[in-house]
């Protein structure tokens, strides 16, 4: 019968026309929100999935997880009375790592030496340049350069950061990592342990 | 594992001791041949040898010799290594190298490139235009001795970066300084765009002479694009028309060249990753695959066990979310605006939050390193993945085929609509679904096993009528083929390490030449990649499926419908991205 195919394919999109009201009504029955709750939202991105799949940006937004990666940021350890202890030594890696080239370092040189200081002076990263491709987070070996989940940074200037602006402190990064930071923080305090022991171990094979 | 790509089965020397000589160059592989003798050559290739498929076709620029080479790959469809061979010329203008497209026709566009980008010119070629660039450009971007506005050095990193960087914008530092050419007695005031005649003109030897036309009608020369909706981004057909029939076209391309290559050979190797991904954007997972196969080879390193894995896993989930996009658009395409395509776009959401959690981002994925891969699959990704392939992604195959598949209008649409034989398929070097679509089971997962594809039991998904039906069926069972090896590589994974190398942000690559294919949902994705020991490759070649496979739409047009060409330009499912680069 000439249509049949058609009737076949309108049946599939009529099921799933009433699948998004089946689903509310199922919602509604158990008294749970499917519409602006994380739940409702984890449950539209599952393979359940079924009717509406939209989420209302910018009401509703996507979970990130927690690999999601947007422009990096610098990351500082909170001091006593709220200094700020970076943690870039500005080795200079994620400025030749990056691949558009767009991380500028102004390391520190020890006015009375003239011997550089492991620490920036200032930091600029063109986040009109930026790609996000994440290498200087990746290859940091001081943990000092990440990448954010903001991803708001829409401005009618152009978005050169410096190092002021960079900097964020180690909870909110723990906040959005947790757990990439609780692994790093391990790593670095079992480096400094073997450290420790080391230098222990030094004026004890002395004597 | 797959077979090195050095085996040489055939021993040109023998059969042409005169003009003839195998390429001894430490790292290098394949035979050079006399330029006076290449297309001899060529056609004992090609007919004795039985090399059919010639897939790449590029120049290298070695400056410091003061030569100019051609670095030709040829390919059997029934599967195995391939034949490479090179002819070599003085850099002196103008350098001149006899054509083969007689002999391949999918020369066409990659001679055109390689005259663009190189300034080789390629004697007898029918269509000696440029490609990426405009006519009337002044120099060849690719030359090693050539520079761009807002040049700064020959390689990154840059020096100004680091340690006393401050910061500057690009366009404060003058850009017309050496690096800017004009043409001689240039005047900026007077200038006038160029006009087109060479185009127009490259489109009269179609034009049929109105001798059997029953009633004589003008020809009408039709530009569609850049900005056309249906043309998948920024390409430019301009065809002519006898009534409702084509009877020429030529595809114009370049609004998007931005020159990969160049990028990265400024580059160093792990920089390059990421501006792998954006050239076929759809696919970034398998352009970072392609890639790193390359430059493995290259660094003779292993592969971790379940990095191979990873990447399969996520090499397949690209391909399932590729071609139901390409299904959705198809119906774009004809007509059947947005549902078909929103269908197919959730599933494809479902798959990019998979890479997403994996990589940290949905389409520039930059997620493969030489060596591996950069993270685990977290376990609620993994959970994710076992989801969609086990349970959601079959069902949804099976529910878009009972919406489409017997639909009255998109048969009457498809069906009997001619594409490409398998004759010409692989004379104008088609890859990828259409080649396969035409009866010719050339897949190079089963053709030359790269990874651990040899592993898998699966089919390779081959459909004989070689009409558009078939080309839009082929796709699903392309789909159902990935699923099974999906299944198959997430049952056999197996624990340990996921990369082989320490993680370092230079690699060293000892000299030489490799180039690495991969089957990417559009077709072989080829990298050509030669090493001086540098940090940065002396040359990056990129040899994408859509580019190539466009330079069959030319013939496949010509007589058919200007109706159908829309849908007819969907089958090679063309991102420019990858087609521009």
């Amino acid at each position: 019968m000439y249509g049949k195919g058609i009737l076949k394919g309108l049946s599939v999109t009529w099921k799933r026309f009433w699948d998004t009201y089946t689903e509310d009504i199922s919602w509604m029955v158990r008294g749970k929100k499917r519409y602006n709750t994380q739940e409702g939202i984890a449950h539209r991105s599952s393979k359940d999935t079924k009717g509406i799949f939209t989420v209302q940006y910018p009401e509703e937004q996507l979970i990130q997880p927690e690999e999601f990666r947007y422009v990096p940021f610098l990351v500082y350890d909170e001091g006593e009375e709220g200094k700020k202890e970076i943690r870039c030594t500005s080795c200079g890696i994620c400025a030749k790592v990056c691949p558009p080239q767009c991380i500028w370092i102004v390391r520190t040189n020890d006015p009375s030496t003239g011997r550089p200081v492991p620490v920036p002076t200032n930091f600029y990263i063109d986040m009109d340049i930026c790609m996000n491709c994440g290498f200087c987070a990746e290859y940091c070996p001081f943990d000092a350069i990440k990448m954010d989940h903001d991803f708001d940074i829409a401005s009618y200037e152009r978005n050169v950061y410096n190092l002021e602006k960079l900097l964020k402190p180690a909870s909110y990064y723990n906040s959005i990592r947790p757990e990439n930071a609780a692994r790093e923080d391990e790593a670095r305090r079992a480096k400094e342990a073997l450290k420790a022991a080391k230098a222990e171990a030094k004026p004890a094979a002395a004597a | 594992m797959a077979a090195p790509a050095s085996t040489q089965t055939v021993d040109l020397v023998a059969r042409f001791p005169d003009s003839v000589s195998a390429d001894a160059r430490p790292g290098y592989t394949g035979f050079i041949v006399k330029k006076e003798n290449l297309l001899e050559v060529a056609t004992a290739i090609r007919d004795e040898f039985g090399y059919d498929l010639l897939t790449a076709v590029t120049g290298v620029d070695y400056i410091a010799e003061n030569k100019m080479e051609v670095v030709y790959h040829a390919y059997k469809t029934t599967g195995g290594a391939g034949l490479t061979f090179k002819v070599q010329v003085d850099r002196v203008d103008p350098v001149e190298v006899p054509s083969v497209v007689g002999i391949w026709a999918g020369a066409d566009f990659q001679e055109r490139e390689a005259w663009d980008l190189l300034g080789i010119k390629f004697t007898g070629h029918p269509d000696l235009r440029r490609i990426l660039m405009w006519e009337g450009y002044e120099g060849h971007p690719l030359r090693k001795d050539w520079k761009e506005p807002f040049f700064e050095e020959e390689a990154k990193p840059f020096k100004s970066r680091w340690p006393d960087g401050q910061h500057t914008f690009a366009e404060n530092k003058n850009p017309f300084r050496d690096n800017l050419k004009f043409p001689e007695g240039f005047d900026p005031e007077a200038y006038q765009p160029e006009n087109e005649d060479d185009l127009y003109a490259s489109l009269e030897r179609f034009r049929s002479k109105g001798e059997n036309d029953r009633l004589k009608t003008d020809h009408i020369v039709v530009n569609m694009g850049p900005h056309h909706p249906s043309t998948h981004g920024v390409l430019r057909v301009a065809v002519t028309l006898d009534g409702e029939t084509i009877t020429g076209l030529k595809p114009v391309m370049g609004y998007l060249h931005r020159n990969h290559d160049k990028i990265g050979e400024r580059n160093t190797y792990l920089q390059i990753i990421p501006y792998t991904d954006r050239l076929d954007y759809f696919n970034s997972m398998s352009n970072n695959f392609g890639y790193v196969t390359t430059i493995e080879k290259l660094m003779k390193i292993p592969v971790a066990e379940r990095a191979e894995y990873i990447r399969v896993i996520m090499a397949e989930l690209s391909r399932i979310q590729n071609h139901l996009i390409f299904i959705g658009m198809l119906m774009n395409d004809l007509g059947t605006m947005y549902t078909p395509s929103l269908y197919a776009f959730e599933e494809r959401e479902l798959v990019l939050d998979i890479f997403e959690a994996v990589s940290g981002a949905r389409m520039m994925c930059n997620y493969f390193r030489f060596g591996g891969v950069v993270r685990d699959i977290p376990d609620f990704a993994m959970q994710k993945i076992k989801d969609l392939v086990f349970d959601r992604l079959p069902a949804k195959t099976d529910e878009m085929e009972r919406f489409l598949n017997e639909n009255e209008v998109l048969v009457a649409r498809l069906k009997g609509i001619h594409v490409l034989n398998a004759e010409d398929a692989i004379k104008y070097s088609v890859t990828g679904p259409v080649l396969r679509a035409a009866g010719v089971p050339y897949d190079l997962r089963r053709a030359e096993p790269y990874s651990v594809y040899d592993r898998f039991d699966f089919d390779v998904a081959v459909r004989h009528n070689a009409d558009m039906m078939d080309n839009y069926l082929i796709r699903f069972d392309e789909i159902r083929q990935s699923l099974r090896i999906l299944e198959q590589a997430i049952k056999q994974i197996p624990e340990g390490p996921i990369n082989s190398q320490k993680p370092a942000y230079q690699v060293r690559v000892p000299a030489g030449e490799a180039y690495g294919r991969i089957e990417s949902p559009k077709g072989e994705l080829g990298f050509y990649v030669v090493s001086n020991g540098k940090p940065n490759p002396y040359r990056y070649h990129v040899r994408p499926a859509s580019f190539v496979n466009l330079q069959a739409v030319e013939s496949m047009c010509i007589g058919a419908k200007i109706a159908d060409f829309v849908a007819l330009l969907a089958m090679f499912d063309i991102v420019m991205g990858e087609l521009d680069r």
